[in-house]
């Protein structure tokens, strides 16, 4: 990081100075930009490029209650081989359950070179002391997640408390150890544009390594604005730091043409840099069979019915 | 690497004929000089058909048909009549959208990508729009019983075709008025089309006539002594001209002609959609627009982040095939309109001015030019004061914002500005002060039928769109 950032977080004033100094996000600006690169056409040969990085970059997920170990040992084999029928499907980039059903992740991965990614810090609340979030993150670490996906603290947030969300990041970001910490901004929560912009540089400033859209939980979840906001943001961290941070759209994004509309969006973006599953993901869960299916509609020429793919 | 595969737009929807006749009271009827004119498609060069070059004795014949058309039949017709005709005409367009786009895109060279999504829904919006006031003329604010003017003779430009058309005769006809118009001598495919579209809604014979041709046949037209009202969209030169000509004939006038808008950034403008704005601004539709934001006016302390932010994003513009659905810049209308910008962009070059443009491969045939940033622009180099009407951008800087103000009124036009500011307070202070006819705040090259355009000084006189239009077609 540069000198002319280490201490921006050493205090509130600080840190909102600089928060609130970032340029503003003009809402209607942002809404046009994001349905203009909506329309853009992608077919033939694109289309089954952008098909197959899309599925090397789904974060194939599963966040019940009702989630049982059986479920997710079936959700890691689908991750592994998302089309048995196929083997020149890429694998996805990770699976991602609650803290205690990691260890049957890792089990059902290993070797298979699928990461394991896992919610923690009281998902998708958020609403619990310091000590539990960094004992729930130490929990999914020990039990062998690759990558820990934490919420921040919108109460916090919104109540313009920058200093208690940054110190909570820090605080699970050194609990993850050699873990990848997405953060979770939940921005279907944070009400304006201009708040996701300040929410995320203010989770890059404490060290996430990629800042995610949603929990899946509320809606509106990952829309193309917020992403396109998001992918500005990383753009011009890089820029200011030379740090590179990922992002990942979570949430509502379940067909082809939206997971290709997100790939447009960080190509125009961000730039072609962020197109590789480290640094680009798509949190979602029914997305894999439409990119299955319609990868296999591209090479056979045909549609095969939803029974012809697994669901798990 | 993440490329598009190219996406074209089939252009089996339209069915261009090898020649056009006039269309005069209703019927297509041969041109009585043999002259013909052919339209090309900017982008490959291809021939795409050759029109009628009408002469002063077609012109005539086209003239006495809308004064026929008026007299006995448009002019009489009750208001809910003449609206019941016009919503048909909105609806045809609508559903002949894609047909329409593609052919606009074939004869002009624009995007696909904008003629479908501005050009064509913004015509059938006008025609919507004005067909609702052609019942409620009372209501306008122009009295009682507000009488049409009888012929308008109307000349429109190459840079949007039929959305030209659409602003001259939607309210024209809206109002009782009768027309002959002509369309550029570049682009008067999309004009023939809506002659085909007048027949589709059975428009009775004679209200409409589209006569095609040079500058000569403009020139008879709006010499004509039967006219009752001219209406010109075009450059300033030739708006001074037809000025000059209809002085003292009784005739009414409207004029919208040239621009050099300043779209001004603060310092605390919402940077990203700034940037998007300047694009938009002077980008769109190749920089073929009057009211085009072609001096970006940047406040000094932004000017470092905002200008590398610009050529970041000019980076990722896709010039190319006008018919590719991801195409961003299309081609230059003609040769004499690229002869011009390159004129201009070498002058601005040779004055001093520093000249970037990102690495942008032009296609071989067809002609071109490539999205262009002037910086360390003076406000006496040519490309400052002249309208380049094309994908050139000029750069300037200002401190405080009554220096921004300055800058932008001094020039000879007066059609549009922009402001970008993330304070309220400012847009209204500065929209008071700028003397254009379209301020827009945080956003540009924003039409909407109800909204009135026309230009202050040089930038021409009247106002098209809105109530404001209906005043353009009315005897008040």
């Amino acid at each position: 990081m540069t000198t002319s950032l280490v201490d921006v977080a050493s205090s509130d004033a600080t840190l909102r100075g600089f928060l609130h100094g970032l340029p503003g996000v003009d809402r209607v600006g942002a809404d046009q930009r994001a349905a203009a690169l909506a329309t853009r056409s992608i077919k033939t040969a694109a289309k089954a490029h952008a098909i197959d990085l899309a599925i090397s970059m789904v974060d194939l997920t599963t966040l019940e209650g009702a989630d049982t170990p059986g479920k997710v040992r079936a959700m890691c084999a689908k991750a592994v081989h998302p089309d048995p029928t196929d083997p020149s499907v890429p694998r996805v980039a990770a699976v991602c359950v609650y803290p205690d059903l990691v260890a049957d992740a890792v089990r059902a991965l290993s070797g298979s070179g699928v990461k394991v990614a896992s919610v923690a810090t009281a998902f998708p609340s958020g609403r619990s002391s310091l000590e539990v979030k960094v004992a729930d993150t130490a929990l999914a670490v020990a039990a062998g997640a690759d990558e820990i996906d934490m919420v921040i603290d919108r109460g916090a947030f919104l109540a313009g408390d920058y200093r208690t969300v940054y110190e909570q990041v820090a605080a699970v970001k050194a609990a993850c150890g050699a873990a990848h910490l997405k953060v979770i901004l939940e921005t279907g929560e944070l009400a304006t544009y201009d708040n996701v912009r300040r929410a995320s540089w203010l989770a890059m400033l404490a060290g996430a390594d990629f800042i995610k859209t949603s929990t899946g939980k509320v809606s509106p979840a990952a829309t193309l604005p917020v992403t396109l906001i998001m992918l500005e943001a990383v753009r011009d961290f890089r820029e200011r730091t030379g740090r590179v941070v990922g992002v990942k759209p979570a949430g509502g994004i379940r067909t082809t043409k939206d997971a290709i509309k997100n790939l447009v969006l960080v190509k125009e973006t961000a730039g072609e840099d962020w197109l590789t599953p480290d640094r680009f993901r798509l949190g979602a869960s029914s997305l894999l069979n439409d990119l299955l299916m319609q990868r296999q509609k591209l090479t056979s020429g045909r549609y095969a019915g939803p029974d012809y793919f697994t669901v798990d | 690497m993440f490329e598009y595969a190219p996406a074209p737009e089939s252009r089996d929807v339209v069915d261009i004929k090898p020649s056009y006749d006039l269309f005069i009271n209703g019927e297509w009827v041969e041109s009585l000089g043999y002259e013909r004119i052919k339209t090309v498609d900017p982008a490959s060069e291809e021939i795409l058909s050759e029109v009628a070059h009408a002469t002063e004795a077609d012109v005539d014949r086209a003239v006495q048909a809308a004064r026929k058309a008026y007299d006995e039949v448009w002019g009489v017709l009750p208001g809910r009549e003449r609206a019941k005709y016009l919503f048909r005409i909105a609806r045809i367009i609508q559903e002949r959208a894609r047909e329409l786009a593609v052919l606009e895109t074939l004869d002009n060279g624009k995007p696909i990508r904008e003629s479908r999504d501005v050009d064509i829904p913004l015509v059938a919006a006008h025609f919507f729009y004005y067909a609702g006031w052609a019942d409620k003329l009372k209501y306008a604010g122009f009295g009682e019983r507000p009488r049409p003017l009888g012929v308008a003779a109307q000349v429109i430009p190459w840079n949007f075709p039929l959305l030209m058309l659409a602003w001259k005769i939607a309210p024209a006809l809206a109002c009782g008025n009768t027309v002959v118009l002509k369309p550029a001598e570049t682009t008067p495919l999309t004009a023939l089309a809506f002659a085909e579209i007048c027949r589709q809604a059975d428009l009775p014979p004679g209200v409409v006539n589209i006569v095609t041709g040079a500058g000569d046949t403009g020139s008879a037209l709006v010499r004509h002594p039967d006219v009752d009202k001219v209406a010109f969209t075009g450059s300033t030169e030739v708006g001074r001209l037809i000025a000059r000509q209809v002085a003292g004939t009784g005739k009414r006038l409207t004029l919208e002609l040239g621009g050099k808008a300043a779209n001004i950034v603060f310092d605390d403008a919402a940077v990203d959609q700034a940037v998007e704005g300047i694009v938009n601004g002077i980008f769109f539709n190749q920089g073929h627009v009057c009211c085009a934001g072609s001096r970006l006016l940047v406040q000094e302390s932004a000017a470092t982040a905002v200008l590398d932010a610009l050529k970041r994003r000019m980076a990722t513009l896709r010039l190319g095939d006008p018919l590719d659905k991801n195409t961003d810049i299309g081609a230059i209308n003609s040769a004499a309109q690229l002869a011009k910008i390159r004129e201009l962009s070498d002058a601005g070059e040779a004055e001093g001015a520093e000249r970037w443009a990102p690495a942008c491969p032009l296609p071989e045939r067809g002609y071109w030019f490539p999205p262009t940033v002037f910086t360390g622009v003076a406000q006496s180099h040519r490309i400052a004061r002249e309208e380049i009407f094309g994908p050139v951008l000029s750069v300037l800087t200002f401190r405080t914002p009554a220096e921004a103000v300055e800058k932008a009124n001094n020039t000879p036009y007066g059609l549009s500005a922009g402001i970008w500011t993330e304070k309220g307070s400012r847009i209204l202070w500065m929209a008071d002060r700028l003397r254009a006819g379209v301020v827009w705040a945080n956003t540009f090259n924003r039409f909407d039928p109800a909204s009135p355009f026309g230009g202050y000084k040089e930038s021409g006189y009247g106002r098209e769109g809105g109530v404001h239009g209906l005043e353009a077609y009315l005897d008040v």
